[in-house]
């Protein structure tokens, strides 16, 4: 009983919560909004089973993306006043097009409960009392899709030298320190020994 | 009983969610971005429902593949974003097509 509660004590606010990260006037009210979807989310992962997805839904999610999201928000000086002018003119195309959607998942859905269609065998099935939940999430992740777990690695290492590289910027204004120039520089460049005769002096 | 179908239609609710997110803020880049991720969030609900409830961890693995991509598909794009506003000192995206060449 309480699993049926708190099933639809997380959905609602989920929902609630998407509704007011499109719909909110200001950005920083809509990242707030996205971290309260995610950390409902998460309860809905635990509820179900996925503890490690739930974790990794609340520290990757909420922990950077979305702070990501508030950072950029907070730095750039936007009018955003502005950008909600067009809003008018795309409502009903949107809710339109967000109706036939509904209708055609529900559908899907109602589809699905009414049976016939066919699943393909199971990959990996879980055993009610077999290992835990990240124990078996571990064990298939390390052997069977090591490759696949890789290849995110090297996306995520894209996606990091990317937002690097485009973000970085040479300013003009600054005269920063040259490091290799610095280590290049010999004793011979910098160092000239003379020995003057008196009342001569040195020519530089 | 709480059965696949609720998770599949709170799953649905979000990806609708996200898609009308997408229309009704067309000039603001960063609620577009959110919107993504909320249509994101709703195919995780899904693979996840499907994977606890059919048993089956595959699932459970390819959420996490999907967690992975989005995160770098944000990071990404607010970098493309921050450099656009450097440059136009606005992220409208009407005339974001300047962007080409």
């Amino acid at each position: 009983m309480i699993q049926v509660f708190v099933f639809y004590l997380f959905a609602a606010l989920v929902v609630a919560s998407g509704v007011m990260t499109i719909g909110s006037r200001n950005p920083v009210h809509s990242v707030l909004w996205l971290i309260l979807a995610f950390f409902n989310a998460a309860g809905l992962f635990l509820l179900i089973g996925a503890e490690f997805l739930a974790f990794l839904l609340v520290i990757v999610y909420v922990g950077a993306v979305a702070v990501l999201f508030l950072f950029v928000v907070m730095m750039l000086d936007v009018d955003f006043a502005a950008l909600r002018a067009g809003i008018a003119r795309y409502w009903p195309l949107g809710f339109g097009l967000a109706g036939v959607l509904l209708v055609e998942i529900v559908l899907a859905v109602l589809a699905w409960n009414a049976g016939g269609i066919e699943t393909p065998a199971r990959e990996a099935v879980q055993a009610a009392d077999g290992p835990s939940n990240i124990e078996a999430l571990g064990q298939l992740l390390y052997t069977r899709y090591l490759f696949i777990f890789e290849a995110a690695g090297i996306v995520l290492l894209v996606a990091m030298i990317g937002a690097i590289v485009l973000t970085r910027r040479r300013r003009s204004d600054v005269r920063p320190q040259n490091v290799s120039e610095q280590v290049r520089r010999r004793p011979k460049d910098a160092v000239r020994l003379t020995q003057p005769t008196v009342g001569q002096g040195v020519d530089l | 009983m709480i059965g696949l179908g609720h998770y599949l239609v709170v799953g649905g609710i979000l990806f609708v969610l996200g898609v009308l997110g997408i229309f009704l803020n067309r000039k603001n880049v960063i609620v577009i971005l959110m919107a993504i991720e909320l249509i994101l969030l709703s195919v995780n609900i899904n693979l996840v429902a499907f994977s606890a409830f059919q048993g089956d961890m595959v699932g459970q693995v390819f959420a996490m593949f999907v967690l992975t991509v989005a995160a770098a598909e944000a990071a990404i794009g607010l970098a493309i974003l921050v450099i656009y506003f450097r440059n136009r000192g606005t992220i409208a995206v009407d005339d974001i097509h300047q962007m080409r060449g």
